[in-house]
């Protein structure tokens, strides 16, 4: 890819976006732009495409056989889903945190130096795993550990390592798919803090099934819905504050007030 | 229907909301008819009435604050939410002008009434008009309506100007009569106020139902205006 543009106020854009699964029609028409520096949450009803949708933003998808899209994506102003873009390298620039944790059972030192090193990192390794640890707000808790298998931390800290091992290759925008729902609340509470850390270097997008986590940690929502043709679409996309206080959108408020969905 | 359980307690909360109210256009008219009576045990009523209402209001608002902590409100509930915490405040200062009312027609003793009260009574049964229909409003979530009956302030408006240009008179015509005439234009005061208040929960009648916060005009700034000239 060439040099980015890092200028503009969107990081990544979907222009009319369609995703497909075979035939099957999975999200369908999504205007969105996401801001840079900013958190947005992509909530929605179970089966509504948010999950289809994160991950068409770092081609992801693509290792579904059989995925394909119409309309396109802008990142950092070039067309993401063009013939010359190496989607591997998007992967490294667009990171992902998934919903289960799933540290390389490497030691947590290996585990944020590898994904560098097959990237080609030449500086001093250790400054990297460390400056990835404070980051990812765990460095304090393995510092003396690093030794020890990734696999061996608690379910939070696993979490955390894989945000660090994400930021270990320095992306712009992390992808995070529900990071946080087989979380107990208190290290819930640690990820969403670390998320307003995060982004005052890296752009968030989130999906999350928990309202009340989007409308606390995110600045802003994309609502998505099933259309009738069960593709999912983005019915509504405002600043976070308006959603969750007056949404303009019936289906959004049914939503967020827990009477649909 | 999903959320049965918490559509009930918002129920709940209007009725109380209901019940506060009533509670207050009470008190209010109740604090008028003792002052034209001269009716000093009826005033004491009222002082306790006043205790009754500071509870119930006190008793929602746990409430309110229980829903709030529990169930995470959103959108249209939250909205409602908060906004009941505005309407019982204000509910709770109109029953502090009937109090105020009441404790006028105390400290007023044996003195008789400069003059007898009939924009007064009138002023009364205005605000508690409004404040019903406010309120009617309010649970049918009646934007139409809320965004009407502010503006009918205006006759109260009228209504304080005529007591407060006759008491004038009084005043001129034999200065020693102004302090009667002081407390009689404090008990047009306070009515005067209420009314204003009804605005105040007008406004939150149409937040609720819309998202829209704003300022529904009444002429009250023209009303001073006219008082200064």
């Amino acid at each position: 890819m060439t040099t980015p543009e890092t200028n503009g106020k969107y990081v990544l854009e979907a222009h009319n976006l369609s995703i497909f699964y075979g035939s099957f029609k999975a999200v369908t028409g999504v205007n969105m732009s996401v801001e840079r520096n900013k958190i947005t949450a992509i909530i929605g009803p179970s089966g509504c495409g948010k999950s289809t949708l994160l991950r068409s933003f770092n081609r992801m998808n693509e290792l579904f056989a059989g995925t394909r899209i119409e309309g396109g994506i802008i990142f950092e102003g070039q067309n993401l889903y063009t013939p010359e873009i190496d989607p591997v390298e998007v992967r490294y620039r667009i990171g992902m945190v998934f919903q289960k944790a799933n540290p390389f059972p490497k030691s947590i030192y290996e585990n944020i130096a590898w994904g560098a090193r097959i990237h080609g990192y030449k500086g001093n390794m250790d400054e990297l795993v460390e400056s990835s640890l404070r980051q990812a707000a765990l460095w304090d808790e393995v510092k003396d550990k690093l030794k020890q298998s990734g696999l061996a931390l608690s379910g939070g800290q696993q979490q955390r390592l894989c945000i660090a091992r994400a930021l270990a290759v320095q992306p712009e925008v992390i992808l995070m798919d529900e990071p946080a729902s087989a979380l107990d609340p208190i290290a819930t509470l640690k990820i969403e803090e670390l998320m307003q850390e995060l982004k005052q270097n890296y752009t968030i997008v989130i999906v999350t099934h928990n309202m009340q986590q989007a409308a606390r940690a995110s600045d802003y929502t994309a609502m998505m819905m099933i259309d009738d043709n069960r593709a999912g679409t983005v019915i509504e996309f405002n600043e976070t504050n308006v959603i969750f206080t007056r949404p303009s959108d019936k289906r959004t408020e049914d939503y967020v007030t827990g009477r649909f969905g | 229907m999903i959320r049965k359980t918490f559509e009930h307690e918002l129920q709940e909360v209007r009725d109380d909301i209901l019940v506060l109210g009533s509670m207050v256009e009470e008190a209010i008219l109740a604090s008028v008819d003792a002052l034209k009576k001269r009716d000093i045990e009826a005033a004491k009523n009222i002082l306790k009435a006043d205790r009754d209402i500071n509870k119930k209001r006190f008793e929602i608002e746990n409430k309110l604050m229980i829903l709030i902590a529990t169930q995470q409100p959103m959108a249209h509930d939250l909205r409602l939410l908060a906004s009941s915490m505005e309407i019982i405040s204000e509910l709770e200062r109109m029953g502090d002008y009937a109090k105020g009312i009441a404790n006028i027609n105390i400290r007023m003793g044996d003195q008789p009434l400069l003059k007898p009260l009939i924009d007064v009574p009138r002023m009364a049964q205005k605000d508690v008009d409004m404040l019903h229909r406010a309120l009617t409003a309010f649970v049918n979530e009646d934007v139409e309506a809320a965004k009407a009956i502010p503006i009918e302030d205006d006759e109260v408006d009228a209504l304080y100007n005529q007591v407060y240009r006759e008491l004038m008179t009084f005043v001129i015509s034999d200065p020693k009569s102004i302090e009667r005439a002081n407390w009689l234009l404090w008990v047009a005061h306070n009515l005067e106020r209420v009314a204003d208040r009804v605005t105040n929960i007008c406004e939150r009648t149409v937040f609720i139902a819309t998202g829209e916060l704003s300022e529904i005009k009444n002429s009250d700034d023209e009303f001073w205006k006219q008082q200064k000239s």
